[in-house]
């Protein structure tokens, strides 16, 4: 398997596992694509948590407000009705667990991993960057009639001790995806 | 006898749910007392009496790990059972802290019958179980 396919793989059934699971929400299969290192302006709310260990890189979700209120309201059995410190901590958690969780699955094949403790950034034509050279493996998802992308950009460390098992990935698994 | 319990996580959100999920449990809680970090759990150990602690992993100042440890090297809470309740399931984490002393692990994203079901034979419940 290819890491993008990896990637695709285990974010997504994070992603589903985590609505279903804190949300009470099934998500559907969600659409995959594969985004340049510098993608389009953001409006809304994105929340990123940092990977290190053999590889490096950045996960995220990004939604609009509207769509962070309603997490936040599901999650917590409360009102939301505009963006607050509730929930935006909502949206960074709920990251927090869908990126954690990909990390499990990942390491299987990668190695052993760490988290950072979330960031969660809300507001207009802002623009996030990951400092590895690579591009963001996106898993757009729809709830209800909005969507939210789940995305994640890794890179191999330099003398990295993990390496994909023989089969999973082509040599050039070594650059960045 | 009711237990008090120390919920520890960073996120406010995440404190809130257990807060709620503990109380659905069934079991004998007067109190969940709340921490931000491993630093203030301590804080809160010192002045209060603990009879759980729930601690995520990944945290500020004085992460999961760090606190489970420092309870283990106290003799006043040596006893004091730990669960970890944290996105940390890879394999390295989960044998760290069993190494640690830690009584239970749960995964997050996690329901309210797991939480129960770690939290049985640690807490009593509320009602005693009719033969």
């Amino acid at each position: 398997m290819q890491l993008e396919e990896l990637i695709v793989h285990a974010l997504a059934g994070s992603a589903r596992e985590v609505f279903s699971t804190m949300l009470g929400v099934e998500l559907g299969s969600g659409e995959s694509f594969v985004e340049g290192a510098n993608p389009e302006a953001n409006d809304g709310v994105v929340a990123l948590v940092g990977v290190a260990g053999p590889w490096t890189g950045t996960g995220s979700l990004s939604c609009s407000p509207q769509l962070a209120c309603r997490i936040c309201a599901r999650m917590l059995l409360t009102e939301a009705d505009s963006i607050n410190e509730e929930v935006l901590d909502a949206v960074a958690e709920l990251t927090n667990m869908i990126i954690g969780g990909a990390k499990t699955e990942l390491e299987l094949a990668l190695g052993p991993l760490g988290l950072s403790i979330p960031t969660v950034v809300y507001g207009r034509n802002f623009k996030t960057k990951s400092a590895i050279h690579g591009d963001w493996v996106v898993v757009r998802f729809n709830w209800e009639g909005e969507s939210f992308e789940a995305r994640l950009c890794l890179g191999r460390t330099e003398k990295a001790a993990y390496a994909l098992p023989h089969g999973s990935a082509s040599v050039s698994c070594a650059v960045d995806v | 006898m009711e237990s008090n319990v120390l919920v520890v996580d960073d996120s406010a959100a995440i404190r809130k749910i257990l807060q709620r999920v503990l109380r659905q449990t069934g079991m004998a809680i007067r109190t969940i007392h709340e921490a931000g970090d491993g630093q203030e759990a301590l804080a809160v150990l010192k002045s209060q009496r603990v009879d759980l602690v729930l601690t995520d992993i990944n945290m500020p100042k004085m992460d999961g790990l760090q606190l489970l440890a420092a309870i283990k090297a106290a003799p006043e809470w040596h006893a004091l059972p730990v669960v970890m309740i944290t996105t940390e399931g890879g394999e390295a984490k989960v044998s760290e802290a069993v190494r640690l002393g830690a009584v239970g692990y749960v995964r997050k994203p996690f329901t309210a019958d797991q939480i129960k079901e770690k939290l049985a034979g640690i807490l009593e419940p509320t009602l005693p179980l009719c033969n």
